[in-house]
């Protein structure tokens, strides 16, 4: 029931997006996601497919899990492509009566629906090829010059990562009282919409419970290793740039290159 | 009401990147009226065996039968209502405000109400020895001794023909351990029902199953009663069991005086068979 949630839905391998820096990851994708707004000809998305491609067999991930993120937005991209078709106006191609379809409007919503693809299908590469720690680390370490202007970066990617690393245990817990209150013969499926909402509240209570006598230990136990927040602490796991990093820094860097050119010059 | 298992393979996440072959080529009859202890370290496939007996996995492959009835096809209210499972650390699952409100969960999940419900409940929370005045209770405010009885009571109310207990003693102190064994065996006793009980003390199913079933990696490895069991020490420790203490205090002994007879697994036993011999003398 439970197994459809992917948020750590890191897959383990070995391939040369695994190795690289989460820094050089969480930059890469953020450029791609800028570019991503920038292209406009279907020359430009062909491209950025090609290249998504080609990162998807570098990855070594199988295609299904790169695509299984567009499940839950598919609803959505579905819903504004509709929408869009239906009310930009233009060269109409098609006329029901009341609603025009037109070029202008089938264009937008095209690329629109490409878009927002493209733009998940890399950002849950990232995810795919990192484990949710190592991309807490990466982030606090691109965020460190805000600790500058007082922002407490060291607490909230320790805030993050704290969080992530519960998810599976709560989702584990969660699993574990569904089972035992479902052996007592709770039902979760059947019933209206308020019937089933009530029918979680046997879960929810003990969740809450465990969740707050875990929170509590954690402190303790983080207390008992005198964990005093940033200051003068050091880590176990060093992030290093590598030459791994330098290959596919250069691979996007060729590529944002050819989008750029192609959108701008040709 | 027996269990019968066939052939069964269980895998989780068949197909995702965690596939893992969780139980394999297991074939299991109980039988009505039976204490079997199911033992084995951790990941041994235990606890994915005792989900099977209630529907709350579906095998992979094989069948898993209740009562003649294949647990894919069955009813799983009816079904739960027959096979009941207390979970580890089933204090967790309290959720109500009072004990009594969450003793009766289950019955009002089941459509059982009025007179028939209360009797149910005071007759549950005597069973597990806890005395009435605290239905009043919330469940949040008792020992951890305590909330562990209600969690079983709210268990047994159900009358389930066939009761199923995964570690209901971890983390109690040795005083709470003896209580809730004995209500147990007294239960099984009093109502002749079948009782599952997985452990990882052999002290505790030594003294009180009568069948002992060891699993290891994902199979059964031996099946037997505990004397038969426990007879092959080598054999339960390479799959990194033991004996209980007992038996290798009783097998030291015997080395030295090879009268003493060895095939002991509990102290009461112990006790006995020594008597014996210095009352001999």
């Amino acid at each position: 029931m439970l197994k459809d949630i992917t948020l750590g839905q890191y897959i383990p391998g070995d391939s040369l997006l695994h190795r690289a820096d989460p820094r050089t990851k969480i930059v890469i994708v953020f450029l791609l996601m800028t570019i991503l707004f920038m292209v406009d000809s279907f020359a430009g998305f062909g491209l950025f497919a090609l290249f998504m491609l080609l990162v998807v067999v570098i990855s070594d991930i199988p295609l299904r899990f790169t695509l299984k993120g567009l499940k839950p937005v598919m609803f959505i991209v579905l819903f504004t492509a509709v929408i869009n078709i239906l009310t930009v106006k233009g060269h109409v191609w098609l006329d029901l009566g009341l609603v025009k379809v037109t070029r202008e409007g089938v264009e937008i919503s095209v690329k629109l629906a490409l878009r927002m693809s493209l733009l998940i299908m890399s950002a849950s590469l990232l995810t795919l090829t990192s484990t949710p720690i190592s991309l807490t680390d990466g982030l606090e370490k691109l965020m460190a010059p805000l600790k500058k202007i007082g922002i407490p970066v060291h607490e909230i990617s320790m805030m993050m990562t704290i969080a992530l690393r519960f998810i599976p245990t709560l989702m584990e817990e969660t699993d574990k009282i569904i089972k035992a209150q479902s052996a007592r013969g709770a039902d979760f499926d059947t019933g209206n919409l308020i019937q089933k909402a009530k029918s979680f509240i046997p879960v929810l209570v003990p969740l809450f419970v465990s969740a707050f006598r875990r929170a509590e230990e954690l402190a303790t136990a983080m207390e008992a290793r005198c964990y005093r927040g940033s200051e003068g602490r050091t880590r176990m796991k060093q992030l290093k740039l590598t030459g791994v990093d330098l290959v596919i820094s250069s691979i996007t860097a060729v590529f944002v290159g050819a989008v750029l050119y192609l959108e701008f010059f040709l | 009401m027996p269990i019968e298992i066939r052939n069964l393979k269980y895998v989780y996440d068949k197909g995702g990147p965690f596939e893992k072959v969780a139980l394999k080529d297991i074939n299991l009859k109980i039988n009505d009226g039976e204490f079997v202890a199911v033992i084995g370290h951790t990941g041994s496939g235990k606890s994915t065996l005792i989900q099977l007996f209630n529907g709350l996995l579906k095998p992979t492959e094989g069948t898993v039968l209740v009562n003649g009835k294949d647990t894919r096809q069955s009813n799983l209210k009816e079904l739960r209502k027959q096979v009941g499972i207390v979970f580890q650390y089933p204090e967790h699952q309290l959720f109500e405000e009072t004990v009594y409100r969450d003793i009766d969960f289950g019955l009002q999940k089941n459509g059982i109400t009025g007179k028939e419900a209360e009797e149910r409940i005071l007759e549950a929370i005597r069973n597990v020895g806890l005395s009435e005045d605290i239905l009043d209770k919330s469940p949040f405010e008792l020992s951890g001794g305590q909330k562990r009885r209600v969690a079983i009571a709210g268990v047994i109310v159900m009358k389930p023909g066939i009761l199923v207990l995964d570690e209901p003693t971890a983390g109690l102190d040795p005083a709470g351990k003896e209580e809730i064994l004995g209500h147990i065996a007294r239960l099984h006793e009093k109502y002749n029902i079948t009782v599952v009980l997985v452990s990882h003390s052999m002290e505790d199913v030594a003294s009180l199953a009568r069948r002992v079933v060891v699993m290891n990696n994902g199979t059964i490895e031996m099946d037997g009663t505990p004397e038969e069991v426990f007879r092959h020490v080598e054999r339960i420790e390479k799959i990194g069991l033991s004996a209980p203490q007992i038996t290798y205090l009783m097998k030291k002994l015997h080395s030295r005086f090879p009268w003493i007879n060895d095939n002991v697994l509990t102290v009461e036993q112990a006790c006995a068979e020594l008597l014996r011999h210095i009352g001999g003398h």
